[in-house]
């Protein structure tokens, strides 16, 4: 077999959501990813989100392109339509897949290697339009599959497993997304599932195109010394702006805070954005300022992360495109074709 | 070897043409073309000056009067500047292939003026700006020249010079609407039209048209031997571009998804999809779009969102041409192995790389037949005109749904982008869309056992779900990997053989469903045959009466698809032997019936037209007396032999 199935074992004391679903209704195959691999905690953290926001799992798609980060969606919301695509074109595929229906949540999960290198076009343009969708990047610095060639989002002066220093700029997807009008954007860790499992549901819950770039090590080729994206790097060199916690909807503080401590954020679904602030006046509704201090804090050399964008009052391609509310692919020949009349007059205007 | 009596015939055909030419005497020993309603016209003029529009009204204006037109736009890749011409035939018999040659030239750009003089048929006719005086010997002795003094009426008219620069083309027309005599009437009215409503542009046109009519009818009375004569042969027919039918039948044929970049020359079909889509398809409540169009980064982008539209069940299409293609390949193949409904339609242009761009060719046959990396084939439609466009748009998507599969449509520059008389389009309201094997959340529940490449019904066809059926049955994970019959990853050979052999059986049942070949018998029993598709259609049409008015009798095929179905090897098999007519270097349709029917290529004589202008039927009958008269010749090594 070229697939491992997850045994599914009874376990009565799991608990469930709203919607009776224990942890593992959310789960896929096994993964087949290296021990330690920090995709694993992503799809973890994807598992936990899901779960903790009730999410319906066939009422999630999930589409991926080609490489190690890539191969996840086989992991999780095993329930769930997935789509493994091609090399760096999965923000296109998923484009058309949402057209098609918007009635369904939409999660692009993607690599360093897929989206800054090969897709970073495809990249760019679905940030542009506006997508409604989750897009993870799981980034490790690292062409995995084909054995530990540096990605565009290698930092320069970091070293490869075989000792190569790169001397290439990185490209910073986060910059990136900002600069093209994404309107959620966050950074986090695959260690720290703490920070990853709000982001991700804030951004499930974002209406508009959400960026999460997510450093993930790779333990086979890049977590070595002198690797800037190593575990033990990314832990000592982590700075968070903020702490997001994430709620269905607007409750009130329980928690004490000092005033100005906390900004609220409240999205098209009605959930709330609570950020604890950890950096001194960071304020994530300001895309200019996010976009200098995001560059500051790279140039000592720091990995910025947190919710560093969001626009609640983003709107998305089908807002821009005017489409009806009704999914398109549930239209038959009643609403779509204009009929005999129609075109008879059409023909009698062609001549 | 056969006897040919009608070797002599075909001779004095090909060397003449029908045309009648008199040594009727006017201003000197130039003999004059004489015609009715059968010539053809060209108008030569600088890109961006404001003559197509003006060109067009001309040519309308003869189908208002019952006289049947194909013009032809044969243009640069250029906005402004470059040569551009116009090319109207005149044909009441009904004739709409290009012709060659030309009996009437409107020389309005001087950059051209020697090409143009040289394409005039002897006896035929050149009208030129005479404002300022041109060399005697810039003229040729045996064509009728006739100098309009375009510049001047103008600039004594109007003083804006853009004016100037416009109206002179509406000028031209009224002389020629004098010379040839259409009636001015129809000319008014349809200016009438194209502007109604704006009445500031509406009467310097009406004056232009009229300044050149009454100054035709003053200095060129009986100045032409080619003229108008009122008929009814247009009937109910419609004038059209294929690119906005093919838009059409995509806007009947359900689709709601378009992606596309631009490219020539099927950029105006995307854009003709919106203009249709923004009539049609709005909803009348809401005031909200029952379409989503995007103007994608690249092809590669456009057939990506394609592919992801009709993954999650709504119909799509891109249009593009053969680079785009090119660029769409790998996605092509995706399609292909996960199974997804993808409507691809390709305008052809002149290859290899960017070829010649404003140019017609049908050189895009292989490239999409056998699209993407390892074993593929793909179901190709060639329509004739833009009705078979329309029907063939909405043919495609129902293909593409009940396939599986990614779906060409073959259209080319001649068709896409040239207006053209054609049948009425017609929509069946009884018509529903096939929609495919789509397994609903009642089948699910039902309890069918779901294999997303399991060949259920035998046909190579599997069941597919749509994202967000049911809660807890039929989701999959789509992949272009190999996998076993329930979608799960697999690198098993057995696995890779039983779909790849599957789909081979999916190609099977596709020549069932396609558009059948069109045959025409020709009036006698012939051991010769001619197979064609596409926009060869009227040139081959008229080649064919045209020779058996010669008593050459040559049975047509017309193929409409790929798959060939049985059809094509009857044919082939019915005659000694078949020429295949093709508008590209390397025989491409023939190459594919050789490969994939198992025809001795020996069998199958190629006629190959691939300079980027439309094949003829002067080209064609050329070919094929050639190929004859070449076959009467007895080989030199047997004469040996026998003496």
């Amino acid at each position: 077999m070229s697939y491992l199935a997850k045994p599914k074992l009874h376990h009565p004391t799991l608990p469930a959501n709203k919607l009776g679903f224990t942890r593992r209704d959310y789960e896929g195959k096994i993964s087949t990813l290296c021990a330690g691999c920090g995709h694993d905690s992503i799809s973890a953290a994807l598992v936990q989100a899901c779960w903790e926001l009730d999410i319906e799992p066939h009422r999630l798609a999930k589409l991926s392109g080609i490489g190690c980060s890539s191969k996840t969606p086989d992991y999780f919301l095993g329930a769930s339509h997935g789509f493994n695509t091609v090399h760096g074109r999965m923000p296109s595929v998923l484009t058309g897949a949402n057209l098609a229906n918007r009635e369904l949540l939409y999660l692009g999960v993607s690599g360093d290697g897929d989206s800054a290198s090969i897709g970073l076009g495809q990249f760019a343009h679905a940030m542009r339009r506006g997508v409604d969708m989750t897009y993870i990047v799981e980034n490790n610095g690292v062409y995995g599959l084909t054995k530990g060639q540096f990605s565009a989002t290698a930092d320069p002066g970091s070293k490869s497993k075989r000792g190569v220093v790169n001397t290439d700029t990185a490209i910073d997807l986060v910059a990136m997304a900002l600069q093209l009008g994404a309107t959620y954007v966050g950074r986090s860790f695959s260690g720290d599932k703490e920070q990853l499992v709000p982001l991700i549901k804030g951004a499930l819950a974002h209406r508009g195109a959400a960026l999460l770039d997510v450093i993930s090590p790779c333990v086979a080729f890049n977590n070595h010394p002198g690797s800037t994206k190593s575990y033990d790097y990314v832990r000592a060199h982590n700075e968070a702006v903020n702490r997001l916690d994430f709620m269905p909807r607007r409750d009130t503080i329980t928690a004490a805070y000092a005033p100005g401590e906390v900004i609220e954020v409240t999205q098209h679904d009605g959930s709330v954005l609570r950020l604890r602030k950890l950096a001194e006046g960071y304020d994530p509704g300001d895309r200019l300022a996010a976009m200098t201090h995001i560059a500051a804090y790279e140039a000592r050399g720091e990995i910025l992360t947190g919710l560093l964008y969001v626009d609640a009052a983003a709107e998305d391609l089908h807002a821009h495109l005017k489409t009806v509310d009704v999914a398109l692919n549930r239209l038959g020949e009643r609403e779509l074709c204009p009929g005999a009349a129609a075109l008879e007059a059409i023909n009698a205007e062609l001549l | 070897m056969f006897a040919a009596p009608w070797a002599g015939a075909i001779a004095l055909r090909t060397a003449g043409r029908a045309l009648k030419m008199t040594s009727n005497v006017r201003a000197g020993n130039t003999p004059r073309i004489e015609a009715v309603n059968d010539f053809v016209i060209k108008f030569a003029n600088v890109n961006g000056s404001g003559s197509a529009s003006a060109n067009e009204l001309f040519a309308r204006s003869l189908l208002r009067v019952g006289v049947p037109v194909s013009p032809r736009n044969i243009f640069p890749s250029n906005i402004q500047g470059l040569p551009t011409w116009y090319e109207v035939r005149v044909n009441e018999r009904g004739y709409l292939g290009r012709r060659g040659g030309v009996d009437l030239m409107v020389a309005m750009n001087p950059q051209t003026w020697e090409q143009d003089l040289a394409e005039i048929e002897p006896g035929g006719y050149l009208i030129y700006d005479s404002s300022k005086p041109i060399l005697a010997s810039s003229f040729r002795d045996d064509v009728n020249v006739l100098g309009v003094p375009l510049t001047d009426l103008c600039a004594t008219r109007y003083t804006d010079p853009r004016e100037r620069q416009l109206l002179k083309n509406i000028v031209y027309v009224g002389v020629l609407a004098a010379m040839l005599g259409v009636e001015p009437e129809v000319i008014a009215t349809l200016l009438g039209e194209q502007y109604k409503g704006k009445t500031k542009l509406l009467q310097p046109n009406l004056d232009a048209f009229m300044m050149g009519l009454h100054h035709g009818r003053e200095y060129f009375d009986d100045a032409l031997g080619v003229r108008i004569e009122r008929r009814d042969a247009v009937g109910k027919r419609i004038f059209i571009e294929g690119n906005a039918a093919a838009a059409l039948g995509c806007v009947y044929g359900g689709a709601t998804v378009c992606a596309w970049y631009p490219i020539t020359p099927s950029s105006s079909l995307a854009e003709a999809f919106q203009k249709y889509c923004s009539r049609l398809r709005v909803d009348k409540q809401s005031g909200k779009n029952k379409f989503a169009i995007v103007q994608a980064e690249d092809e590669i982008a456009s057939i990506g969102i394609v592919v992801g539209a009709g993954w999650n069940g709504a119909r799509a299409f891109t249009a593009t041409s053969g680079p785009g293609v090119s660029l769409m390949t790998e996605f092509i193949g995706l399609a292909y192995f996960a199974e997804i409904p993808v409507t691809i339609i390709d305008v052809q242009r002149g290859g290899p790389s960017t070829g010649m761009p404003t140019r017609t060719q049908q050189a895009d046959l292989l490239s999409c037949a056998y699209a993407s990396h390892g074993d593929t084939k793909h179901v190709l439609l060639f329509p004739e005109d833009p009705r078979e466009c329309f029907d063939f748009a909405a043919a495609a998507l129902d293909l593409a749904d009940r396939l599986q599969t990614p779906i060409f449509l073959m259209t080319d520059l001649d068709i896409g982008m040239n207006h053209r008389l054609c049948e009425p389009l017609e929509w069946d309201d009884s018509r529903s869309y096939d929609r495919g094997k789509v397994m609903s959340a009642a089948d699910l529940e039902a309890g069918k056992d779901f294999g997303r490449y399991l060949d259920v019904d035998g046909d190579g066809i599997p069941w597919r779900t749509l994202p967000g059926t049911h809660p807890s049955k039929g989701a999959y994970f789509t992949r272009g990997t190999t996998r076993d019959a329930y979608a799960n990853y697999s690198e098993a050979g057995s696995d890779y053989l039983y779909n790849v052999t599957r789909l081979l059986k999916k190609f099977e049942t596709a020549k069932l469903l396609v558009p059948q070949p069109v045959l025409r018998a020709a009036a006698r029993p012939t051991r010769f045959g001619a197979i064609y598709y596409g926009s060869t259609a009227p040139s081959m049409a008229e080649a064919i009466d045209e020779l058996q008015a010669d008593g050459v009798h040559v049975d047509t095929l017309r193929v409409r698809a790929f798959p060939f179905s049985a059809v094509v090897d009857r044919f082939i098999a019915d005659h000694d032997c078949v020429f295949v007519v093709e508008q590209n270097r390397d025989a491409q349709l023939r190459m594919m019936i050789v490969n994939e029917q198992g025809v001795d290529p020996a069998r199958l004589e190629p006629i190959l037209h691939y300079d980027g202008t439309p094949i003829t039927a002067r080209f064609i009958i050329g070919a094929i007396t050639a190929r004859m008269c070449a076959d009467n010749v007895e080989p030199i090594s047997k004469q040996g032999l026998a003496a």
